[in-house]
């Protein structure tokens, strides 16, 4: 039996919780030997080479050559950990943010401008509508 | 004795540190955010610490997923800026007060907080843009007009410490503190937040409402927000939001009376409300 997790019904979310942090340990180590510049040379200029010295599982694998960026979270991935990979694309937190929420770069950082996202009707997952919330 | 005459609650957003490092602060999307540390620069100015005590948490650059300290005290002599991807930041190194930090250290374990103890280790934005915002630019040839002593606390894998543990340790910190035979005035810093929500579909999550309440309660009702449980940070404040945490420690060494000298909230600085404020003991 795992832990009941009260955080489960937050929309839009994904907790970056134990179980996670060990589902997504090597996919993680991936992500963040790429804060420096000779890892990032060696990964751009062979991503599968470099790939093939992190046992993560083929699912990861794939989602990192795909930069399926909310999938990545979804399979024990954590934002500041992906982040590096987006950084490495020349793609920075906010364009990220575009991206995860489908909105766009240029919707998005309007929506932060004119004050965030509402947490209204983002509370929890049963008052919650992804199409009205972009 | 040394003691603790005030502390500083301030995020620690890193686009602040780029804005900063390369020259945008007066630009119409900037200038809201510098112009509520303007009171606060001159604030430090008099205050003029010996010692910043500052809580902060590291963004996977210490400390990768191979090893997640929750409390890590900085026991260094130095700590250089890091490289977190984009070059290290332009700014002094960090120098410690390294006897006061061994004195703390040793203090806080024997008070039952069992740290982890860093004789190396590198600071990211976590700590340098609260230092850049409260000091102004320093470039690399200057100094910080304060040593640093440097609190790591995990808010990347969930669960942080509790707020209630933090609360406390900040307590902890002010007896370790003023238990170090020297005459020296410290202000503690509780850095990060305030609402904010970097990941998935619900990114960019802002909670004002919310932001300003902690505000309100961290100054009247300390110990009650120490209570909150990590589901309504998650919640109410965005998962990043949680880092308010820290803010815990910086109240818990402060007197239960304290005064509000200055406050400054702004959003957005890029995914981020900015929170800031400066509470002065009463007593010292």
């Amino acid at each position: 039996m795992g832990m009941k997790k009260d955080y489960d019904d937050i929309p839009g979310t994904i907790v970056f919780d134990a179980d996670r942090g060990r589902e997504g340990y090597h996919l993680n180590q991936f992500c963040i030997s790429l804060r420096l510049q000779k890892n990032r040379d060696v990964f751009n200029a062979n991503e599968e080479a470099y790939l093939d010295k992190y046992p993560m599982t083929a699912e990861q694998r794939q989602t990192v050559l795909d930069r399926d960026w909310n999938r990545l979270l979804e399979i024990g991935g954590n934002i500041y950990y992906t982040s590096k990979l987006a950084a490495n694309d020349g793609i920075n937190f906010q364009q990220l943010a575009g991206l995860m929420t489908g909105m766009g770069n240029e919707a998005y950082r309007k929506m932060m401008v004119e004050g965030g996202r509402s947490p209204e009707g983002a509370r929890y997952l049963d008052e919650w509508d992804e199409k009205e919330q972009n | 004795m040394a003691r603790i005459t005030a502390g500083v609650g301030c995020s620690h957003v890193p686009a602040i540190g780029v804005a900063m490092d390369t020259g945008h602060t007066e630009d119409d999307y900037w200038k809201p955010c510098f112009a509520g540390f303007e009171k606060s620069r001159e604030w430090m100015k008099k205050a003029n610490p010996d010692v910043v005590f500052l809580v902060y948490n590291d963004h996977c650059t210490a400390f990768d997923a191979s090893c997640i300290p929750t409390f890590a005290l900085g026991c260094a002599a130095e700590f250089k800026p890091a490289d977190e991807g984009w070059g290290p930041r332009p700014v002094p190194v960090v120098k410690n007060h390294q006897k006061m930090a061994s004195h703390v250290a040793q203090s806080l374990i024997l008070d039952e907080f069992d740290l982890t103890i860093m004789n190396e280790m590198e600071v990211d934005h976590g700590l340098t843009v609260p230092l850049s915002v409260m000091y102004g630019q320093h470039g690399i040839e200057d100094e910080w007009p304060a040593q640093v002593i440097p609190l790591a606390v995990n808010v990347v894998q969930y669960p942080a410490p509790t707020g209630n543990r933090c609360y406390n340790l900040g307590k902890a910190i002010r007896r370790a503190i003023e238990s170090y035979d020297e005459d020296l005035n410290v202000v503690i810093f509780g850095t990060g937040g305030m609402s904010h929500q970097l990941q998935y579909k619900r990114a960019g999550l802002i909670n004002k409402e919310w932001d300003i309440a902690f505000l309100d309660r961290l100054t009247s009702d300390p110990v009650g927000l120490s209570q909150m449980p990590h589901v309504e940070y998650l919640r109410e404040a965005g998962s990043e939001g949680v880092e308010m945490v820290m803010w815990h420690i910086m109240r818990g060494a402060l007197d239960e009376d304290v005064t509000e000298v200055h406050r400054h909230y702004h959003v957005p600085a890029s995914n981020t409300a900015v929170g800031h404020i400066i509470l002065e003991n009463t007593t010292s």
